[in-house]
């Protein structure tokens, strides 16, 4: 017995709706880099969450499939990304996204 | 809903606990607590997959995301020696801008998603390709690895080189002076 029998699927919808609105507020909320990064993490696996749940909801393991490949893609995002703020730290001493403002128009 | 089960309720405690975490992981302004706080948002997204009968995915996940992402992002926090008087902070009119963006994306996303349900229960019924599985078990490791290995088999090994890539970026990202 899986919980998709029990529970409608649209209440999956509105957590990952959710879930990933509050990814886009702390995109939009804060300046910290790490944060932003964190944001993005929490995007991701609101799709991720909803991807499990119409895969089971329809009985076809693929849809798991692509929640791995997902988090191998964003295992190897936050890799570069980490390794391109420590970076970033090191020259400027700050973590701060609206100091890095020169490829703004 | 007349019958309430267990199930329902679980379903609305994990609901809740990740709801809040990843709202205060938004408004927290030290960096550590956000870190620790997404992670309890990581592990109740766990428990959800664990509800819907996704068992190794629960797994991977609490492996990938606790265990490997989470703990670099906690690494590079203590490292750079982030705290609550380094954080910088947005004015006031931009973070109203934010929660009004923000706001209008997920009424959105609602307003767009409202009618779907009616479409998927007309869909849903013969959409079933688990084969000779039982329904039940598309999510332990014997039906994934099945459809790993098979159907998604060129993407798999494309990942490895993926990951060969992106650890030969972060080392040379990573290094003092690059020549």
């Amino acid at each position: 017995m899986s919980a998709i029998q029990i529970i409608p699927i649209e209440w999956y919808l509105w957590l990952s709706a959710a879930l990933f609105s509050i990814g886009v507020l702390g995109v939009l909320f804060r300046r910290n880099a790490i944060v932003i990064l964190m944001s993005v993490e929490l995007m991701l696996n609101a799709v991720n969450l909803l991807l499990a749940a119409f895969s089971t909801f329809h009985g076809d393991p693929r849809g798991q499939v692509f929640v791995f490949f997902i988090m191998a893609v964003a295992a190897a995002e936050v890799a570069v990304g980490l390794a391109i703020l420590v970076m970033i730290y090191r020259n400027t001493k700050t973590t701060d996204v609206g100091f890095l403002n020169r490829l703004k128009w | 809903m007349e019958d309430w089960t267990v199930t329902h309720i679980l379903f609305l405690v994990l609901s809740a606990v990740a709801l809040l975490s990843a709202l205060m992981v938004v408004l927290q302004s030290n960096p550590i607590r956000n870190v620790l706080l997404l992670i309890i948002c990581f592990f109740s997204i766990a428990g959800h997959y664990v509800l819907l009968n996704a068992q190794f995915l629960a797994a991977v996940h609490v492996i990938v995301y606790a265990g490997a992402i989470m703990v670099l992002f906690l690494f590079v926090v203590m490292l750079l020696n982030l705290n609550k008087e380094t954080e910088p902070k947005r004015p006031a009119w931009e973070k109203i801008i934010a929660v009004t963006a923000g706001g209008i994306f997920f009424v959105t996303l609602v307003g767009a998603l409202k009618g779907a349900d009616t479409l998927m229960r007309n869909t849903s019924d013969k959409a079933v390709y688990a084969g000779d599985m039982k329904i039940e078990n598309i999510g332990l490791v014997e039906s994934l690895g099945k459809v790993l290995f098979s159907d998604f088999l060129v993407p798999f090994e494309l990942s490895s080189i993926l990951f060969l890539s992106a650890m030969v970026g972060a080392v040379m990202l990573g290094k003092k002076n690059i020549k």
